[in-house]
């Protein structure tokens, strides 16, 4: 059932108009009323959302609500329209976009409360919010790319959103460029799948449609398009081989860290593989890529975090090593549980990266985890939000991301992907490892923060904390949403999602509790490991570190990726612009040919010389005389002949 | 006025040219001419609004005999592709003229806009005229005007560049004459009467190798004021040693003469030439996309990396061009109407920089955003619309220009897209060098920023830059059917348009005029 929504329209355009205000107004009405807008216009987003959610929930499953704002680019039969849908799908995401978004537009007041630019950053946050919410509700693939991109340029302004500092700068352009990477591949996916559904007689580029026709594609074309569009996803979702842009987009103000680089736009390569998971389903080899890039993501990226001690890049490698968790599963074809994963995970992650940027905060930017420690004293509150999260994160049962993580795992044992499956129950214990360390570096131990600073350290302001208390309880107990199969009301997200992504036929009940037994007894190594080394013996790891002093090294050195890339790619992009072309052959062999009827130009240029210092339109006449005598010596000839 | 409406807006630039130069009050000439810039303005909207979108041949044609000896004649039309090329370079003209004004230009005023406003005479001379040697003359007045501006208010190797483009643009043209000339004789032989019209000489037919020479000739003319790679030494030094409104003509409107011309002439003269040909202009295309962008990325100075920038552009409309399918062609068409926005707007804050901070070396600039938000937010903006980014006018064009070449030649598409990484790298590149990082401490003292008399000409670009962007479908409905009908021309059969994978447009043949070998 498809129900006309006109209210989806103001849903997506109260960001927008967000933009409009901070840009033309922000500065001139000052920093209550630019607070106010930003944070009101999400609100109404989230407000019409939940409206929208209530009254699908109330319509037969598979139904969608949608609005048409217009023809977008019409040429010959092509017909690509704005035009929005609100289905299961879109529902869940636009709830997390726009509802996590709110929590960290209001967190955002406190933490931007003294920068002079707070109208700038709010029309940046507004004009994500906008693009976020555009790419979930778009309702073909052109419109999707629209957002896609939109929030790869909000991503861009406000990891640079510091400018003044050329690192900064610098990190922005790398996560624009690495993104570009991506969606050139994204685009030339749009253009096989355009061609082999035009071939048959569909124009739109539709989700809808061209779910219905998915039939008409040979498995062949759905590989090639799927592999495009899933590197495009590597690129937004931080994936190998494109993630190498996250860790350094930590350079941003904390809140955007915790919007745009953990709780959404990264996990938007995940929604579109949902999105598009009736073509992914035709193409299996795409499909174990898919589930492979994503496993070997999540363990490689999860080494990297053991060994780094900025607080905020330890997230981030987290944030990729999760996103790894939900490619797994949908790569098994468990789309449901990746989209489960993409809500826990933006609860916990959002609340992770608002804790830590609240330490931040407190400590004067300071984001080294080796002169943090004992803070627990000074921000108990802080510690209680953050040690949620990072039970959520963690996987330890009962916590949120137990819920999701272990659909997802179940789903990888069962479709016989069991090397995945062991390479992700490790992960998981090595994810309990970083995340407690960071835990354990930040609120125990002696202080290692000088003992002034220490006694400045507060708890932060009403507007930071209320959206961590908020976060926290949903880190806690947002994993409801989707319990195992036969525990109470059951997996209602799971459902609610499945006329859109299928489900998976579930393990039987035995074969469920042992495999979680198994995971969550790794996580608890992982976890018995991060308090032996950072709250029993403290000085375990720098042991460690100096025994197996090359690993150590490797690891901090996040395998020399950075540092692989510069030779392979850049290196020899420049080489090739600037020492070849640009030195070489633009200015020597092809001016050279002009340059060679040097006498004419000597003598033409001393013309001019004259030209200047003359009479100009004396000139003119002259020039028009000389074209003038040439054309009429060729028609005259010609004409004789 | 109906009547005579395409001669009014051709002319009335003239006349005001010549008006501005008998004008005893020197002081008022940058307003008498900048009034008589929108007058064509004006008569260009009100040719969009009256213009029939539906019809696809040739409307508000003039038709007199002007050398009746020689069959030249004075005949001008308008189609949905030109249309709305022509109310662009008015507003441009007027853009440049508007920018010239507050301090670009600061020695003799009244020759800049003498030759400013000959220069729109003759572009729009060129857009309209149906005629060949109507158009030859008009294509040749461009010349001059561009030349003397070059010359005359360039930076310091002005007169070298000036030189060097016109020895290539005219080395071109002369070879089109010839072209034209033997045209005009071949039409004698074959219809009994020389003469120069367009649609007549559609009639004409060619043996094989007539045809690939003519072609060539034509091609030559067109590629070099394109330019196509290899032809394109002249550009960066013309477009970075003019004064920066001159590169605002010569990079906005004055580059969509030559695309627009193989579009209007030598494509449907010689279509089987023209789709032998395609494979040689597609890989010129691609090759001219990759070495404009690589080499705007080994630029420091900011005007020659907008420069190389232009010939990568160039490149993407050739490509769309020779896809010679409705995507391709629509996709180039809304490029040569949008390119203009964005590329005015960035040289002339380009200029603006210079005139402000003394230099447009990339290496010495720096923090312009602290000290000229509003300059450095338009120029995002129009950065933006350079780099493709959707939702902004130049994503669609390049949308549907890959999206042509896709489906002719998916590889063409396929390496052609890699511009798309390179622009992005080249250009946020230099708006980092320039905007972001701390300013340089002398600048401190000077802190300027875009006031109100640079902002105006920023505003309608910016606007359309926007609206174009959300917007495409109202213009790429009037382009449509003269589109349509060219292409149908071309291929003599209008299901070739598409040119869909399961389709094979070369097994057909294409009948045409060219095709009684």
């Amino acid at each position: 059932m498809i129900v006309e929504f006109p209210a989806l329209n103001l849903l997506l355009l109260m960001p927008a108009i967000g933009v409009a205000f901070n840009l033309f107004f922000g500065y001139r009405l000052g920093r209550s009323a630019v607070n106010t807008v930003s944070v009101g216009v999400v609100a109404i987003a989230f407000a019409l959302s939940v409206w929208a959610t209530v009254k699908l929930a109330t319509m037969p499953p598979g139904s969608c609500l949608q609005a048409q704002l217009g023809p977008w680019i019409y040429a010959g039969p092509l017909r690509l329209d704005v035009l929005l849908r609100f289905d299961a799908l879109a529902a869940v995401m636009s709830l997390v976009v726009s509802g996590v978004g709110c929590l960290i537009h209001i967190y955002s007041c406190g933490y931007m409360g003294e920068d002079p630019d707070f109208a700038r950053y709010f029309a940046y946050m507004n004009l994500f919010t906008f693009s976020m919410l555009l790419l979930v509700l778009a309702g073909n693939l052109l419109l999707m790319f629209v957002g896609w991109e939109g929030v790869g340029l909000c991503s861009y302004l406000l990891i640079a959103f510091w400018y003044d500092n050329p690192l900064f700068a610098f990190n922005g352009r790398k996560a624009f460029v690495v993104n570009r990477i991506g969606d050139v591949g994204f685009l030339l996916g749009i253009f096989v799948l355009f061609s082999a559904f035009a071939s048959h007689g569909l124009w739109t580029l539709d989700f809808a449609e061209m779910r219905e026709r998915a039939g008409l594609i040979s498995p062949a074309i759905a590989t090639i398009a799927c592999l495009l569009l899933f590197f495009g996803a590597t690129g937004k979702s931080a994936q190998i081989p494109l993630y190498v842009w996250l860790p350094d987009a930590m350079v941003g103000p904390t809140p955007v860290s915790a919007l745009i680089h953990a709780a959404t736009m990264v996990t938007a390569g995940v929604y579109v593989v949902a999105r598009l998971n009736f073509l992914f389903a035709l193409s299996p080899s795409t499909m174990e890529a898919v589930a492979t890039i994503g496993t070997v993501t999540a363990f490689f990226a999860a080494t990297i975090a053991l060994a780094q001690s900025d607080i905020k890049r330890v997230l981030a490698y987290s944030t990729i090593s999760q996103i790894g968790y939900m490619f797994l599963g949908a790569g098994v074809g468990a789309f449901g549980a990746a989209i489960f994963h993409v809500v826990t995970h933006a609860f916990f992650k959002a609340l992770l990266f608002l804790g830590a940027g609240s330490v931040i905060h407190a400590l004067g930017g300071e984001q080294d985890m080796n002169r943090m420690g004992g803070l627990r004293r000074r921000m108990p509150l802080t510690h209680a939000a953050m040690l949620a999260g990072t039970l959520a994160i963690s996987a330890v049962p009962g916590f949120s991301g137990f819920f999701s993580k272990d659909e997802i795992l179940q789903a990888a044992y069962t479709s016989g992907h069991k090397t995945l499956w062991l390479i992700a129950v490790v992960t998981a214990g090595l994810t309990g490892l970083y995340m407690f360390r960071l835990f354990f570096l930040t609120f125990y131990g002696k202080p290692r923060l000088s003992e002034e600073r220490f006694a400045e350290v507060h708890e932060p302001p009403f507007v930071m904390a209320m959206p961590l208390v908020v976060l926290a309880a949903l880190s806690v107990f947002g994993g409801l949403i989707g319990l195992p199969e036969g525990v109470l009301w059951g997996n209602q997200i799971g459902a609610f999602l499945a006329p859109i992504t299928g489900r998976v036929s579930a393990a039987p009940a035995q074969a469920v509790m042992l495999l979680s037994a198994i995971t969550s007894g790794v996580t608890f190594i992982g976890i018995i490991l991060a308090l032996i080394g950072y709250v029993v013996i403290p000085t375990l790891p720098e042991r460690l570190a100096a025994w197996a002093q090359g690993l150590y090294r490797l690891l901090w050195s996040k395998y020399y990726v950075d540092e692989l890339y510069d030779f392979l790619i850049t290196r020899p992009v420049l080489f090739l612009s600037s020492a070849i072309l640009g030195r070489n052959v633009d200015s020597l062999a092809i001016d050279a040919v002009v340059d060679g009827t040097g006498e004419a130009v000597q003598g033409g240029a001393t013309a001019v010389r004259r030209v200047e210092t003359g009479n100009v339109q004396h000139y003119v006449l002259i020039y028009l005389g000389g074209v003038l005598l040439i054309v009429g010596y060729y028609l005259l000839s010609a004409l004789r002949h | 006025m109906a009547d005579n409406l395409l001669s009014l807006i051709i002319f009335t630039p003239l006349v005001g040219a010549i008006t501005i130069a008998l004008l005893a009050d020197e002081s008022i000439v940058w307003s008498v001419s900048f009034l008589f810039s929108l007058l064509p303005l004006a008569l260009g909207f009100y040719l969009l609004a009256v213009f029939n979108p539906d019809n696809n041949g040739f409307q508000f044609t003039e038709h007199y005999s002007w050398i009746p000896q020689f069959g030249i004649s004075y005949h001008v039309g308008v189609d949905g592709i030109s249309a709305f090329l022509v109310a662009v370079v008015a507003l441009l003209v007027s853009v440049a003229l508007l920018y010239a004004g507050c301090g670009d230009i600061r020695r003799r005023a009244r020759e800049f806009c003498f030759f400013v406003l000959t220069l729109e005479t003759g572009m729009l001379g060129t857009l309209l005229a149906i005629d060949l040697f109507l158009f030859y003359v008009f294509w040749e007045l461009v010349l001059i005007p561009a030349y003397f501006i070059i010359g005359i208010w360039g930076s310091e190797r002005r007169v070298y560049a000036a030189f060097k483009f016109v020895l290539y643009t005219l080395l071109g043209s002369l070879l089109m004459l010839v072209g034209i000339i033997y045209l005009g004789l071949a039409a004698r032989k074959q219809l009994g009467a020389i003469t120069f019209d367009l649609p007549t000489l559609y009639q004409l037919t060619f043996s094989k190798s007539e045809a690939r020479w003519l072609f060539a000739a034509f091609a030559l003319g067109f590629g070099v004021k394109i330019p196509i790679w290899p032809f394109h030494s002249w550009l960066p030094d013309a477009y970075s040693e003019a004064p920066a409104s001159g590169s605002m003509l010569l990079a906005g409107a004055m580059f969509q003469m030559g695309v627009y011309a193989f579009l209007r002439f030598a494509i449907p003269l010689f279509p089987t030439v023209a789709q032998q040909a395609t494979p040689l202009f597609v890989a010129l295309a691609v090759i001219g996309i990759l070495y404009g962008g690589l080499l705007a990325l080994a630029q420091s100075d900011l005007k020659r990396l907008l420069s190389y920038a232009s010939i990568s552009h160039a490149g993407f409309m050739v490509l769309g061009l020779f896809a010679l399918n409705r995507y391709g062609v629509d996709g180039t068409v809304y490029q040569l109407i949008t390119h203009g926005f964005a590329t005015s707007a960035l040289f002339a804050l380009t200029g603006l920089i210079r005139l402000k901070y003394g230099t447009q070396n990339l290496l010495e600039l720096g923090g312009l955003w602290r000290l000229a938000p509003l300059m450095a937010a338009t120029f995002m903006v129009a950065m933006l619309s350079s780099v493709g980014l959707p939702g902004l006018d130049g994503f669609v064009g390049e949308f549907l220009v890959l999206i042509g070449a896709y489906l002719k030649l998916w590889q063409a598409a396929a390496v052609g897209a890699l511009g798309l990484i390179l622009s992005a790298v080249y250009m946020l590149r230099a708006y980092e060098r320039a905007m972001f990082g701390a300013a340089p401490e002398s600048y401190k003292r000077r802190a300027l920023d875009l006031n109100r008399k640079e902002l105006a000409p920023m505003v309608p670009l910016v606007a359309l830059i926007l609206v174009l962007g959300i917007f495409p479908t109202p213009v790429l409905r009037r382009v449509e059917p003269s589109l349509v009908a060219l292409l149908a021309h071309v291929y003599s059969a209008p299901a070739q348009l598409d040119s869909l994978p399961h389709e094979n447009p070369k097994r057909s043949s294409p009948s045409g005029v060219a095709a009684r070998e």
